[in-house]
């Protein structure tokens, strides 16, 4: 930490590390680094499970685990990737980030921030406790469809609980999100001066205002349903459980969009500095993101074509649905555009960033062949369909998300991190992953259901190669780790700049970041 | 938006409703479908009665005719028949049904034993009509309707 | 296309060096063409929309590919500084944006069709249960369900004996006991609901797949072209054997399937094709005990325990485990269980009401015959030794 010496007066200096200082920091450098280990680690259990899910596929036959077992594992994955993974790595990323792009002293509510992350290990700590019980974890997939959820042991309230405290973490993270944008920009920084990083996560956190709330109602029905006798799901009653997914999707579908809208403002800031040229179509990429974020909200029944709609109905999400790849595609273009005659180098982040650009395309070009409704129907709930959102969350979200870490880890650290290192991680991952998740195209359209322990003989090559890549890119990721916790350690002393192209505030404060950065606000011209 | 969630609930039976979107039935009065449908002999419709017994209970459930030709706006009645194949007494509640999905906004039952809960004592056969009439508006390109009642316990 | 899918598939092999290339002309790495006229324009769209993505991804990553050669720092290129064009921006909004009305045109076509069931000339009504299948000819009073084929499901548990099999048999996990029949270029009307939870009824040659929901009745239809067997699953998660539900339709010129029917009518319940290429006996055990069980032969105990074992490991053993060991925490087992090693009576009132609040539901609906087999088996096998036999007048006299 020398480097804050030679710039800064102690006040600049971070308190001792202590359990007292991590458990009761404002700080939003702080709470930032607490949220990306957080989800690092939960990377990794959530990546454990998928193994075992891939070690049972590996061959046809039950080797391994019960199929009951098996369901746990495919919701508990899933369930630990979204809500413990990914979205507590962006919202660490933008409680890093945000303040200091906007030239903000720290978040608008450190305190509240402080809770919204420690409530995090409590709800995952109870999510992953369900394994423990009797009746074992949740086993009715992450969509938690009734019936059959309801047919879970006495588990389930912990389950529901724990959903309910990471929707209110989300929620007071999103609130904190809005309110350091909205109200704590330096002179000057008009909202159309801010970087895309923030622009996004703007519209990301106030896609989780509206929807969080709607998945917590949806699953507190759930919970009167299975213990105070109410039918909301229950035909028996009057209820009807295809209302449950119509509610669920309703938060579902704007809910993928969390997950990807901030990967798409990481790359909109990692492009430009290694093509050393400024983003192409700064507005189109606000009002892409917009029109995302707005579609987002009336396709979501694309999730359910085969519950038995009425053809209008089917019309209407089919269009819908399809409009989304419009601003999508343009974001797309936009990228090419910045690269277009531009200077590129190809440190690890840009990697990331173009393999990003690259496998989220195809995710994208997948996901437009399953807005064709007839198509879908053939696709729905086969292995389609987890190839398509596998390339969009794994080499889209998650590639983002370690490009924004190499990004910013001199930022962060005040070292370089091993560029050698950087480069076989990015190589290891895209071969694995593209090994790993486009076998499951065939095997899907071959007639593969998902959510299955056990396949005939004829999904057994391609179920093979995907295992392979599977243990290939799990065991790759811990050379993720080892890189980061190098550039902690020690290694080549970063420049305030890090990047020769880069361009923004964040830039112009050392590295390592002070633990306090703009308490006088910058000028932004 | 929490409470958006819950008011979901409403709406969505108000869609179900106004679209025939889940397959539920409408409830007409007789007096006011003989008012204001013009039986139209010219068309005929075979409505098929399906039926089920939820989760194996000791129930027996079936309907009088397999199916019936009908004209739309014209009122029908059928009958059918339960039986509680336990010692005990029971509660049933008969969930209805409409197949194809843009059959259902035009399919009205003046008189259904759904429409309540039945109470069986043990061993009781109870035998329980259905009026129906179709609306003549009914899509020309649907011809066969597929009226189901699956029979749940409700004690 | 099956160059491209070879060469595909051949990289991904040669990659892994897992699989060896004579294989692959059997394996499936598409979507079937189908045997419908609905079946084959959804192949089409699919086909359509594919070769859409691949030239828009090939003059996409095209240019990437060219910029990311050309426009490198390496080669001393000067940044340029444009940053914005609105008419750029205008083109490839509006050009994505009509590609897609007209891809929406087909698409829109081929839906209206599904969904049109007029005309149908037989209605089938389909019901998912965990974990079978029920399917009840409406107009012509036969029904029965469609379970998994009892070898393989002896083969797909946990640890079992015979999941060394599993290489030799080329319909593992596809082939079921009953299989549903019906005519070609009949159209025919399904009906889906479901028993418990959403179970979801899917065909690929047929391009039918529909969620069958508990109380409610969802339709789609098909007019079968060909004569053959179409093999599917069930799609939508339903619980622990979810993965173990197989659809099978056997499509038939329209003579034999009135044999078909006037057989199923005349009392044998052996339902299925006539010429299943597994092997016939235990696939339709349950139904073999019925016709087997003669009164003489019925209180043989060797018999009923051979029987008994067979319906047991189809039937039961998805839960209580072949081994009868259950699993712990989630279902009980029968080695050793109160019940199993008690009064006979009580356990045969178990099986008949099942046991409420639990995922034991009641089996009354099995022939008494069976339920006095599995009983047997379930008290003299298994590691118990209960000693005494059940027969089908005891469970009779029970009910």
């Amino acid at each position: 930490m020398s480097a804050v010496d030679t710039h800064h007066d102690e006040h600049h200096a971070p308190p001792a590390s202590s359990i007292k200082r991590w458990l009761f920091t404002t700080n939003h450098k702080d709470l930032g680094t607490l949220y990306l280990w957080f989800a690092l680690i939960m990377f990794f259990i959530g990546g454990a499970m998928a193994l075992i899910i891939r070690l049972e596929l590996f061959q046809p036959g039950l080797q391994f685990v019960d199929p009951s077992f098996f369901n746990q594992m495919t919701t508990m994955h899933a369930l630990i990737m979204i809500f413990g993974a990914v979205m507590p790595a962006f919202v660490g990323l933008a409680n890093w980030m945000v303040p200091m792009m906007i030239g903000a002293p720290d978040m608008a509510l450190p305190r509240m921030n402080n809770w919204s992350f420690w409530i995090m290990p409590a709800a995952i700590g109870l999510l992953l406790s369900t394994l423990f019980m009797e009746s074992g974890g949740p086993a009715g997939g992450w969509t938690m469809y009734p019936p059959l959820v309801l047919q879970g042991g006495d588990s389930f309230a912990f389950f529901i609980f724990s959903v309910h405290f990471m929707g209110i973490s989300s929620i007071m993270g999103s609130i904190n999100i809005v309110a350091t944008i909205l109200n704590m920009r330096a002179p000057g920084m008009t909202l159309l001066k801010m970087p895309l990083f923030v622009w996004t996560w703007l519209i990301t956190a106030f896609l989780l205002i509206a929807v969080i709330p709607v998945l917590a109602g949806a699953v507190t029905m759930l919970l009167t349903d299975r213990f105070f006798g109410t039918s909301f799901f229950n035909a028996a009653g009057g209820g009807d459980p295809v209302l449950y997914q119509h509610i669920f999707w309703f938060f579902g579908h704007p809910e993928v969009y969390i997950l990807i809208l901030p990967a798409f403002g990481v790359i909109s800031e990692i492009i430009p500095t290694f093509a050393r040229k400024r983003l192409f179509g700064y507005a189109s990429m606000v009002y892409a993101t917009a029109s995302i974020a707005f579609l987002s909200f009336i396709v979501w029944a694309h999730h359910m074509f085969t519950v038995g709609m009425p053809l209008a109905g089917e019309l209407f999400f089919m269009f819908s649905t399809m409009m989304i790849a419009v601003p999508t595609g343009v974001k797309v273009f936009n990228w090419i555009a910045t690269m277009w005659r531009g200077a590129m180098t190809f440190e690890t982040p840009m990697l990331f960033a173009l393999g990003f650009v690259v496998m989220f395309t195809i995710g994208g070009f997948s996901g437009l062949m399953l807005a064709i409704t007839p198509a879908d129907i053939q696709y729905h709930d086969s292995y389609f369909v987890v190839a398509h959102f596998h390339y969009v969350l794994v080499p889209g979200a998650i590639y983002s998300l370690m490009a924004a870490a190499y990004y910013w880890l001199p930022k962060w650290t005040g070292h370089m991190y091993d560029e050698k290192l950087g480069q076989w991680h990015f190589w290891l991952s895209t071969i694995f992953v593209n090994l790993l998740f486009f076998p499951m195209h065939f095997v899907g359209l071959a007639g593969m259901p998902r959510r299955i322990p056990d396949y005939n003989l004829q999904f057994a090559d391609m179920n093979a190669l995907a295992s392979v890549g599977a243990f290939g890119f799990g065991f790759t990721q811990i050379l993720f780790v080892y890189i980061i916790v190098k550039a902690v350690r020690g290694g080549e002393k970063a420049t305030d700049q890090v990047w020769d192209g880069a361009d923004g505030l964040e830039w112009t404060v050392p590295s390592p970041a002070p633990y306090h950065t703009f308490d006088t606000p910058p000028d932004v011209k | 938006m929490f409470g958006f969630g819950f008011l979901m609930v409403p709406l969505y039976d108000l869609i179900c409703e106004v679209t025939g979107l889940n397959g539920k039935t409408g409830r007409l009065d007789a007096a006011e479908a003989a008012a204001i449908y013009e039986p139209d002999y010219n068309r005929k419709i075979r409505v098929e009665f399906s039926v089920s017994v939820n989760g194996k209970d000791a129930w027996e459930f079936g309907s009088a005719v397999p199916s019936m030709m009908v004209s739309p706006g014209e009122s029908y009645t059928t009958n059918f028949v339960a039986k509680n194949l336990s010692d005990a007494a029971v509660i049933g509640q008969a969930i209805p049904s409409v197949a194809p999905s843009n059959a259902s906004l035009y399919f009205h039952k003046t008189e259904c034993f759904c429409f309540n809960e039945q109470k069986f004592e043990g061993n009781e056969l109870k035998e329980m009509p259905v009026t129906f009439v179709i609306d003549p508006k009914l899509p020309p390109s649907v011809d066969v309707i597929t009226l189901s009642y699956t029979f749940f316990n409700k004690s | 296309m099956s160059k491209l899918r070879q060469a595909l598939a051949l990289f991904a092999a040669g990659f892994a060096g897992i699989v060896n290339a004579e294989s692959l002309d059997a394996v499936p790495l598409n979507m079937p063409v189908g045997v419908t006229e609905i079946s084959r324009s959804v192949y089409g769209l699919h086909m359509t929309i594919f070769w859409v993505c691949v030239v828009i991804g090939i003059l996409v990553f095209g240019v990437m590919a060219y910029s990311i050669f050309a426009h490198r720092k390496s080669r001393g290129v000067t940044p340029a500084t444009f940053h914005e064009s609105h008419t750029v921006e205008m083109i490839w909004t509006a050009v994505p944006f009509l590609i897609l009305v007209v891809l929406a045109v087909p698409a829109a076509k081929t839906l209206v069709a599904m969904e049109d069931s007029s005309d149908s000339e037989l209605t089938i009504k389909i019901t998912g249960y965990q974990w079978k299948w029920h399917y009840d000819y409406l107009d012509h009073d036969v029904a029965f369900f469609s379970s998994l084929n009892a070898e393989h499901n002896a083969a797909r548990q946990l640890n079992s004996p015979t999941a060394g099999d599993i290489p030799s048999m080329e319909t593992y996990l596809k082939d079921v006991d009953n299989e549903l029949v019906i005519p070609v270029g009949k159209k025919v009307r399904f009906l889906h609901t479901s028993d418990d939870v959403i179970h979801s009824w899917w065909v690929p040659a047929l391009a039918l797949k529909k969620d069958a929901i508990p109380g409610y009745i969802n339709t789609n239809w098909a007019k079968v072209e060909e004569p053959g067997v179409y093999r599917g699953k069930c799609a939508e998660l339903c619980g622990r054997d979810h993965g173990f539900m197989p659809v099978v339709v056997r499509a038939v010129p329209q003579e034999e399937f009135d044999a078909w029917l006037v057989e199923q009518k005349g009392g044998n319940v052996a339902a299925g094709g006539t010429d299943t290429a597994v092997d016939e006996a235990p696939a339709t055990a349950e139904e073999a005990v019925v016709e087997e069980a003669a009164p003489a032969a019925a209180d043989d105990k060797d018999a009923l325990m051979a029987k008994g074992q067979t319906i047991y490991n189809n039937v039961c053993a998805g839960c209580h485990q072949v081994t009868g060991a259950g699993l712990p925490g989630a279902f009980p087992a029968i080695t050793g269980s109160a019940v199993a090693t008690g009064d006979k009576a009580g356990h045969i009132a178990l099986i008949l009401n099942g046991v409420a609040g639990s995922a034991m539901s009641s089996y009354a609906w099995m022939p008494d015959e069976d339920i006095a087999a599995v009983l047997t088996y379930q008290r003299n096998g298994l590691g118990n030794s209960v000693g005494d036999v059940v027969t089908a007048a005891d469970v009779a006299a029970a009910r």
